[in-house]
């Protein structure tokens, strides 16, 4: 800073370190309770420090779950979210990439008006049209299948932005080259224009993959079928029902679990995700 | 619109490009919402065998209803104490990084990350150490002298749906924060030092100002946040209770049209909820285009 002042840098450490404790703090009481036996509850407060349960939970929640309550084993819901999200975010980013290229590249009768079609799907977010949007995939025989979980997800506006913002950006000099080479707009596609664009799809892709593993409503509503839930709506069923049966210690692993993949994702690849943060919001 | 110089001359292939997304918008986008138009101005008896047109009816009730109204406030309550606590314990968090910018890195790492926890987690997280049987922060509460039962105090719910909301908007705001103080130019910082200004003084008189374009985009933002993706936090804690005390406005759409299969009245609010969206969607981006030339 501009000046030394030791007393303001002290002042800054210690906030910080308390912010980042508060921050921490819930999750770090909900790993300790997931390390410890049923029994250790009932003595009115949750413990603070771990417990020996730790693998016996975490492996009991992986294979069987808490199916005595009604909700399916953990591991094959994080397989269903995995696909879910892995899933939104190639499909955002293969139909966004397309349409963004097809709006620069090309001049077309309806452009404009293909354009904002697209645009006024930033104003219509699912939980404000939860039950007609429901209703068109139950008409079309998409509840409970990856497709119903997946394909109304994927439309999106802000991903086309970005990627035609990033076009405009690209020199007219290499479309011209490539015309003069003899090269088709999927070859320049392919071999210029998609190379080019792997720093944005690779922080889209961060941002876009947590999106789709967070989703909590559309899959609570289409799907019924238990081999179908991900791990973030099953894990409501079974907080559930904790409190009649106390078993917080295998909700609490399975809270970890469920949060754990995106929190991941988003500390190993820092800079790619603040790079796609800044630019899809902006 | 702008586009390239020049351009690719096929007539076929632009359309087959984007018809993909093209249709994805129509079938899942465009459709729903002009139903729920539509269906707003429809009433459909218990068994869906009779369809009236009854033009405003249903508006007219909910705008008569004292639950939608509350449920209205109970929304302006939630968002406006979010908005405020996020934005403000952000930019207090992102001023101190800036003071202490060798070790920033480290802090920002711990504290982005509650941005990729579900909100539906965030909210069992929170519910979990407010549990008035078990949770630390219940305990700690009654051992100072204050009752905390979230189950039966609707005041009790309200603040714990603010706190995992909160919790979980803090990281993003810090990120926008910390960006746009690091935009600020050193040397006006610098000349305002060389005029005896403090850190405090420098800190509202030039820096606030600057980032203030900013600030109002997350104000914006995080009223989106918190009225639209919040729905997991009620849903997996409070479930709009005790005594309907935390419904917010997504909650009782989904509530109504779900639960209560009262079709025509949650179309008009998927309307009314769409005619605040865009609001505020028009609201950000007349605010974008004056940054371009700010």
């Amino acid at each position: 800073m501009v000046e030394n002042r030791p007393f303001l840098n002290f002042l800054a450490h210690l906030v910080l370190i308390l912010g980042v404790t508060i921050v921490i703090f819930p999750v770090y009481i909900a790993f300790i309770a997931s390390s410890h036996g049923p029994n250790d509850f009932l003595s009115g407060v949750v413990p603070l420090m771990p417990g020996p349960h730790i693998i016996e939970n975490y492996s009991t929640m992986l294979s069987s779950g808490m199916t005595s309550s009604g909700a399916p084993p953990i591991g094959p819901m994080l397989l269903n979210s995995l696909i879910m999200a892995v899933g939104v975010a190639v499909g955002k980013i293969a139909i966004s990439i397309l349409s963004a290229f097809a709006i620069v590249y090309f001049r077309f009768p309806f452009r404009t008006l293909a354009f904002w079609m697209i645009f006024i799907t930033l104003m219509l977010p699912v939980e404000v049209r939860i039950v007609p949007t429901y209703k068109v995939v139950a008409d079309l025989g998409m509840l409970n299948n990856y497709g119903g979980l997946i394909i109304p997800l994927i439309a999106s506006a802000t991903a086309t932005f970005l990627f035609r913002q990033f076009f405009l950006t690209v020199p007219d000099e290499l479309m011209e080259a490539a015309r003069v080479d003899g090269a088709g707009p999927l070859k320049f596609f392919r071999d210029i224009l998609l190379p080019l664009s792997v720093t944005n799809i690779a922080a889209l892709f961060i941002i876009l993959f947590v999106l789709g593993w967070n989703q909590y409503l559309w899959p609570l509503i289409v799907t019924t079928d238990q081999s179908l839930y991900t791990v973030v709506m099953g894990i409501q069923r079974m907080a559930a029902v904790a409190d009649a049966e106390p078993r917080w210690n295998l909700v609490m692993a399975a809270v970890i679990l469920a949060a754990l993949p995106p929190v991941l994702v988003i500390v190993a690849m820092q800079r790619l995700f603040v790079k796609g943060l800044v630019e899809t919001e902006k | 619109m702008q586009t390239k110089r020049t351009v690719f001359p096929n007539k076929v292939l632009p359309y087959l490009l984007i018809a993909p997304q093209l249709l994805i918008t129509v079938v899942f986008f465009l459709w729903p919402a002009a139903t729920a138009f539509w269906q707003s101005f429809l009433r459909q008896d218990a068994f869906g065998f009779k369809t009236n047109f009854v033009w405003f009816q249903n508006y007219r009730r909910l705008f008569a209803d004292p639950l939608y109204m509350d449920a209205f406030g109970h929304t302006l309550v939630f968002a406006v104490s979010v908005t405020v606590l996020s934005t403000m314990i952000a930019l207090t968090l992102a001023a101190a990084a800036m003071r202490v910018l060798r070790t920033s890195r480290i802090y920002s790492t711990l504290l982005i990350w509650p941005y990729a926890v579900a909100p539906a987690i965030a909210g069992i997280l929170w519910w979990f150490m407010f549990n008035p049987s078990i949770g630390i922060v219940a305990y700690t509460l009654r051992s100072m002298g204050i009752s905390w039962n979230h189950l039966i105090n609707p005041d009790n719910a309200m603040v714990l749906i603010v706190i995992a909301a909160t919790w979980k908007q803090i990281s993003y705001n810090f990120l926008f924060f910390l960006a746009a103080l690091q935009s600020v130019p050193r040397s006006l910082q610098e000349a305002g030092a060389i005029d005896g200004a403090g850190p405090v003084k420098r800190f509202w008189t030039i820096v606030f100002p600057l980032i203030s374009p900013t600030t109002f985009y997350l104000v914006v933002i995080n009223i989106v946040y918190a009225m639209f993706d919040t729905f997991g936090i009620v849903h997996a804690t409070t479930q709009g209770g005790p005594a309907r005390a935390t419904e917010i406005l997504v909650y009782k759409v989904y509530f109504d049209g779900f639960i209560g299969l009262n079709l025509g009245s949650s179309a008009a609010q998927s309307v009314i909820l769409m005619v605040i969206v865009v609001a505020l969607t028009a609201v950000q981006f007349r605010f974008v285009e004056r940054r371009v030339q700010y």
